[in-house]
């Protein structure tokens, strides 16, 4: 377990959600798939999206909450696994998007679906140790799943930015942190390749069951809590059943699951999963909630958090666009478009 | 691939950076070349529908279809710039949009990803 030594918290949360849906029911129409989808539908980007676009929009609701100058960011970081440029950091562009100064770090991180909380966990070492006053992590992807494949009902888009701050000026405090790694090969992609293969089943009970798992009852052992302890709790969300799953197991009821399970309506947004249910958490909690966050990442590992909401978070909360403000702003697609778009028709 | 231009224009493609005269006050954008004793200043991003019209065979690098308009600026400036996140019949004149950065154009697998301003209905009033 990690804690940080100031006294540390979450200042500003944005997030944003294309406006774009495919249902389950039409690719499964493409792909005789049959009734039951794993998730209803899921966002799509629009063509002039990707994951700097979406992770500046965040980037730039999270700094309204804040309420505080881009300049004093001392960190831009994005985790993504669908950074738009294999070399040049998606951070450089959206620093300058959101007006930071040139004296500030801005690097890229990856871990398949967590490289948005190793962002977060670092930026709670730098701003925990006092080495800088803010900084930011963003996690954002567009994901890609090959046609016909399970993934391709879920595979989504969204980004959230969280900017780590001073406790004093927090919207959540951050008690503590604690991640989990193994060398499990769940899900990878191999360099040059367009779509990731994964191991099916392979993926539940040794991936992404065990790592959340062991990451959150590590961390309540730790803390000496226990899931009642918490008013919410918010998992990594591949489908719509894992993270109701794993809750149960854990011993967390439903409805601290509920306002954080993103996934039925958007699907999978990879990196920015965890973080988009932790913004819509943000969104309904009150001053004194107690929020764990379970990220997840194929590969694999699993970081979790242990977070409490301050009064400030009430005062800001209508600073910027709540989540569901951009979770029903949809507009369905049809599969040809979402092929065309997604770059899946081959020009010859 | 003009990397210099496009990056020369990054501040006020990505984030509206304008500039205001020390002295008139007045605000000009995009920055004119001779205005580096002018103070940079940030436009709020808020801005109303002048006129538009459909691109029906958009140059190379842009799309046949998409929305071109004429934005008055709340600090004054009119810009042409692309409408996003809405359809051609959804677009009117004093239609009150917000800017967002999206991607400009895609210079190819071995070119830049140009990114800039857009602009679409306030997301209040969608």
């Amino acid at each position: 377990m990690a804690k940080p030594v100031l006294p540390t918290g979450i200042v500003g949360y944005g997030a944003y959600v294309p406006r774009f849906r495919i249902t389950g029911a039409e690719i499964s129409r493409m792909w005789d798939g049959g009734p039951g989808t794993p998730v209803a539908e899921k966002s799509v980007p629009g063509p002039d999206e990707d994951t700097i676009t979406m992770s500046i929009e965040a980037g730039r609701n999270a700094l309204r909450r804040a309420e505080v100058a881009a300049t004093e960011l001392g960190a831009v970081w994005i985790g993504s696994e669908s950074h738009p440029y294999a070399v040049k950091p998606s951070g450089t562009v959206v620093a300058e998007a959101l007006g930071c100064g040139v004296q500030i770090s801005a690097a890229d991180w990856e871990f398949a679906c967590k490289a948005g909380t190793e962002a977060l966990t670092a930026a709670m070492g730098m701003v925990g140790s006092g080495m800088l006053p803010y900084a930011m992590a963003v996690g954002a992807d567009t994901a890609q799943g090959r046609p016909g494949d399970a993934l391709e009902y879920t595979a989504a888009a969204g980004a959230a930015a969280l900017i780590v701050g001073p406790a004093e000026r927090a919207v959540a405090t951050i008690e503590a942190t604690l991640s989990v790694v193994t060398d499990t090969p769940d899900f990878f992609r191999r360099a040059e390749q367009v779509y990731p293969v994964h191991g099916n089943r392979f993926t539940g009970t040794p991936a992404y069951f065990g790592h959340i798992s062991n990451a959150a009852r590590g961390l309540l052992d730790q803390l000496g809590a226990e899931p009642g302890d918490f008013s919410y709790v918010v998992f990594h969300q591949p489908n719509t059943k894992f993270p109701q799953t794993v809750g149960k197991q854990l011993g967390f009821r439903p409805e601290q699951i509920a306002p954080g399970l993103l996934a039925p309506r958007i699907g999978n947004t990879y990196s920015a999963a965890s973080l988009l249910g932790l913004c819509a958490t943000f969104d309904v909690a009150r001053a004194g909630d107690r929020i764990m966050v379970v990220s997840y990442g194929s590969g694999a590992g699993a970081d979790a958090y242990a977070l409490t909401v301050t009064d400030r978070l009430a005062a800001v909360r209508e600073l910027a666009p709540v989540t569901s403000t951009y979770i029903e702003r949809r507009t369905e697609i049809d599969y040809a478009t979402y092929a065309k778009w997604r770059g899946k028709l081959v020009m010859g | 691939m003009q990397l210099a231009k496009h990056w020369r224009l990054k501040g006020p493609r990505y984030r509206l950076a304008a500039v205001r005269h020390p002295e008139t006050g007045a605000i000009c954008f995009p920055p004119p070349a001779d205005s580096a004793e002018w103070d940079e200043v940030a436009l709020s991003g808020q801005g109303v529908v002048e006129s538009f019209a459909a691109v029906g065979k958009a140059a190379d690098g842009f799309v046949d279809g998409s929305i071109m308009a004429l934005i008055r600026l709340a600090e004054g400036p009119v810009i042409t710039a692309q409408l996003t996140d809405l359809e051609y019949a959804d677009v009117t004149i004093g239609l009150q949009v917000e800017m967002v950065t999206r991607k400009l154009r895609d210079l190819g697998p071995d070119g830049l990803i140009v990114y800039g301003y857009k602009f679409r209905p306030l997301l209040s009033q969608v």
